[in-house]
């Protein structure tokens, strides 16, 4: 058990638990319940190796579902968004290699913190309302749907990770 | 072989990123059905703990409201009563008389702005609770048990794109069925509606008793809206008198002729 596990752990419950218990009874305007629990994707340290990334975050998405009761919808989008962390991150920072071990997304300039979160978490809402309609005739509610929630995720999100940027809990 | 081993080797996070899609969307279709989503639900112990716990933190903020609607329920149920004394000079207190018990039980997690809404509720088998029941509280219909552990159920909300509720007029005979199409928590759509049943705005939809889930002549909500054409009615809207967002106490029908009902029906098949 190293430190790094440690917080991971932490983050883990930590996450659950807010989302569930709190964020998940907001209801801001009638139905946008941000999503933080993405957090815990963005700040997940990078390896090389992904296989074990996938699947711990393929148990979060789980817990989450089983808490809000909603089936996978939850655990396919977070999994689609790990998998895409990576490859989207090198894109943003246009290098092919990355330094795994120093790279820490708070020391990232606010822009492309903002281009990070901000694409990650469009694609995970997609994926999570799309999953929830499951029908093209809902395209537009989904849509919207999307939009809307993920300005809030974003916003929660960015601010989060900003605010930590220097402080001692950054590896939080 | 050497080719397919090189190509695992390759694509191994792109397989494993499909292999827990693929389990997620089983999970996501399953939950569909509403009999199997038995697995992923918040009904088991730890989940519905502490969902329990957070909501008896929670509970102090609507006690007020929860308040005022048990005792208009009180007032109305001692009317009732009133009018069956007048009536038969005695009330049925023998319990192997009664058709349905009900079981008192609190809604731990609420949901009503997804697509397919489930609660939580804090009863399980350990309460006499088995899957297919129906849900109520003094106001109307909420909806059926559909997934169950030792202490905790959930139930598939009427604001559930895959509920299904038997309803009919209250002032005629003609029943239909109560469905939701995922927009709003304070309308519910009626579909199969005979069109020789004339109906009008402000109409009251009961629940039908053709199903053994809900006696017959729970209250559901009123005629919003519709369309006619000259084969059917189109988009019935109905507005709910029980307010979704808002739910404490429930209460749990337990059909007691559900059994011998079922077995009856079993054999004619």
């Amino acid at each position: 058990m190293t430190r790094e596990t440690l917080i991971i752990a932490f983050r883990f419950f930590f996450l659950i638990l807010v989302q569930t218990l709190i964020l998940n009874n907001i209801y801001l305007f009638g139905y946008i319940n941000p999503n933080l629990y993405l957090l815990f994707i963005f700040l997940y340290p990078l390896k090389k190796e992904r296989g074990n990334f996938l699947f711990v975050a393929f148990l979060f998405g789980l817990c989450i579902d089983i808490f809000s009761n909603s089936g996978g919808i939850n655990t396919a989008a977070t999994v689609a968004i790990a998998y895409l962390r990576l490859p989207l991150l090198k894109l943003i920072l246009n290098t092919q290699d990355l330094d795994y071990k120093l790279f820490k997304i708070n020391q990232e300039t606010l822009p492309r913190i903002l281009v990070f979160i901000g694409v990650l978490t469009f694609i995970h809402h997609f994926i999570l309302f799309g999953m929830e309609y499951f029908s093209f005739n809902e395209f537009s509610t989904i849509l919207y749907k999307t939009f809307t929630t993920s300005i809030f995720t974003i916003l929660l999100c960015t601010l989060s990770v900003y605010f930590t940027k220097k402080s001692t809990i950054s590896n939080f | 072989m050497q080719q397919i081993a090189y190509f695992i080797e390759k694509y191994k996070y792109f397989l494993l990123f499909l292999v827990f899609e693929l389990i997620a969307l089983v999970f996501t279709i399953q939950s569909h059905n509403y009999h199997k989503s038995q697995f992923i639900n918040s009904a088991n112990t730890i989940t519905g703990g502490l969902l329990n716990s957070s909501m008896s933190f929670f509970e102090y903020t609507s006690l007020k409201s929860e308040n005022k609607r048990l005792a208009i329920e009180n007032t109305l149920l001692r009317n009732k009563l009133d009018i069956k004394k007048n009536e038969t000079q005695f009330v049925i207190t023998d319990s192997t008389e009664l058709k349905h018990q009900y079981i008192t039980a609190k809604i731990i997690k609420n949901n009503y702005t997804k697509n397919n809404n489930i609660l939580t509720i804090d009863k399980g088998t350990k309460d006499g609770l088995t899957l297919d029941m129906g849900v109520i509280n003094s106001t109307g219909i909420i909806g059926v048990i559909n997934g169950i552990s030792d202490n905790y159920a959930t139930v598939l909300s009427i604001l559930n794109s895959h509920s299904r509720i038997n309803a009919k007029l209250k002032k005629s005979h003609y029943f239909g069925t109560l469905s939701w199409n995922g927009y709003s928590y304070k309308t519910a759509q009626l579909l199969d509606i005979q069109r020789q049943a004339s109906i009008s705005i402000g109409d009251t939809i009961v629940s039908g008793g053709k199903s053994i889930l809900f006696p017959e002549n729970i209250q559901i909500g009123t005629i919003k809206s519709f369309n006619s054409t000259n084969k059917n009615y189109k988009n019935i809207e109905i507005s709910l008198f029980t307010d979704m967002s808002n739910l404490g106490y429930i209460y749990i029908i337990k059909n007691i002729d559900k059994e011998e009902i079922t077995q009856l029906e079993n054999n004619n098949d």
